[in-house]
C-alpha cells in the first residue's frame, strides 16, 4: 500500500525531538543546587517576614504597614539583584535562585495583600482599599525601576 | 511563638518558595514567556489558598504556618512588579498595565472565592 506523503510527515526523528522538547518544557530539568538555594532563600525570607509580622502586629487597624513595607523592600531588593546578577556579574548558579526567587519571593506576598484588600472592602473602607492597591502597585513598580537605575548607573561609573 | 513554630516557618517557607519555582517553570514552559502567566498562576492559586485558610478561621499558630510561611512564601509581590517593569522596558507598556491590573482584579476574586469555600467547609 502506498504511503501518502501527508502521513509520512513529519519524519519520526523530528517527531521524537519535538516530543522530547515538549516533555522538557512540561517538567523542567531540576538542578539540585538551584532547588536547595531556593529552599534556603525561601526559609530565610519567610522567617524574616514572620518576625516582622510579629513586631508589626497590634498597631492601629488601617494601613497594613508590615505588608506594604516588606513588599516594597523585597521589590527593591529583587530589582537590584536581578539587574546586577543579570547584567553586571558573571552568571552564578545559585545567587539569583537564593536571593531573588528564595529570599525576595518569600519575603514579599501577593496573597496577604489581596486578603487585606478584601477585608477593607468588607468594612466598606473603599478609599483605603483603592489607596492601598494603587500605592502598592505604583510604589512597587517605581521601586523596581529605581533599583534597576541604581545598578545601571553604577556600571557607567565603574 | 515557640521554637518549633519558627522551625516550621523556615521549612514551610522553603517549601512554598520551591513550589512557586516549580509551578512557574511548568506554566511558563507551556505558555511561553511573552506574558508572565507563571507568576499569575502562582499568585492566583495562592490567593485562593490564603482565602481558604482565612475562611476556616484557624488558630493563630496554624495561621502563621499556613498563611504567613507557606502561602506567603509561595506567592510573590516582588516578581510580579519586576516582570511588570521589565515588560515596560521591552516596549510592552500595554501588557505591563494588563499584568498589573488583571493580577489585582483576579487576585481579589481568588481570595474572596477561597474564603467563601473555607467558610462553608
Amino acid at each position: 500500500m502506498p504511503t501518502s506523503p501527508d502521513l509520512a510527515l513529519p519524519p519520526p526523528r523530528a517527531g521524537l525531538r519535538r516530543r522530547a522538547a515538549k516533555r522538557q518544557r512540561l517538567m523542567p530539568r531540576l538542578d539540585r543546587r538551584e532547588v536547595a538555594a531556593i529552599f534556603a532563600g525561601g526559609a530565610a525570607g519567610a522567617l524574616l517576614r514572620a518576625a516582622l509580622v510579629r513586631l508589626g502586629s497590634g498597631g492601629a487597624p488601617g494601613w497594613p504597614w508590615t505588608t506594604f513595607g516588606v513588599n516594597l523592600a523585597g521589590a527593591f531588593a529583587l530589582g537590584y539583584f536581578a539587574t546586577r546578577l543579570q547584567e553586571r556579574l558573571p552568571l552564578s548558579t545559585y545567587r539569583r535562585p537564593f536571593l531573588g526567587t528564595g529570599v525576595c519571593g518569600a519575603l514579599t506576598t501577593f496573597s496577604t495583600l489581596q486578603l487585606e484588600l478584601l477585608t477593607m472592602l468588607d468594612a466598606h473602607r473603599y478609599g483605603l482599599a483603592l489607596g492601598y492597591a494603587s500605592a502598592s502597585i505604583v510604589a512597587g513598580y517605581a521601586t523596581v525601576h529605581l533599583a534597576t537605575a541604581v545598578v545601571r548607573r553604577a556600571r557607567v561609573h565603574a | 511563638m515557640s521554637l518549633a513554630t519558627w522551625v516550621g516557618v523556615a521549612l514551610l517557607g522553603g517549601v512554598g518558595a520551591t513550589l512557586r519555582f516549580l509551578v512557574d517553570a511548568v506554566v511558563s514552559g507551556r505558555a511561553g514567556r511573552a506574558f508572565p502567566l507563571g507568576t499569575l498562576a502562582v499568585n492566583l492559586s495562592g490567593a485562593v489558598a490564603l482565602g481558604f485558610v482565612a475562611g476556616l478561621a484557624v488558630p493563630e499558630t496554624a495561621s502563621v504556618l499556613a498563611g504567613t510561611a507557606a502561602i506567603g512564601a509561595y506567592t510573590t509581590f516582588s516578581t510580579w512588579m519586576l516582570e511588570t517593569q521589565r515588560l515596560t522596558e521591552d516596549g510592552e507598556a500595554d501588557r505591563a498595565l494588563v499584568n498589573a491590573l488583571l493580577s489585582l482584579a483576579l487576585g481579589l476574586g481568588a481570595v474572596a472565592l477561597g474564603r467563601s469555600i473555607g467558610a462553608h467547609w
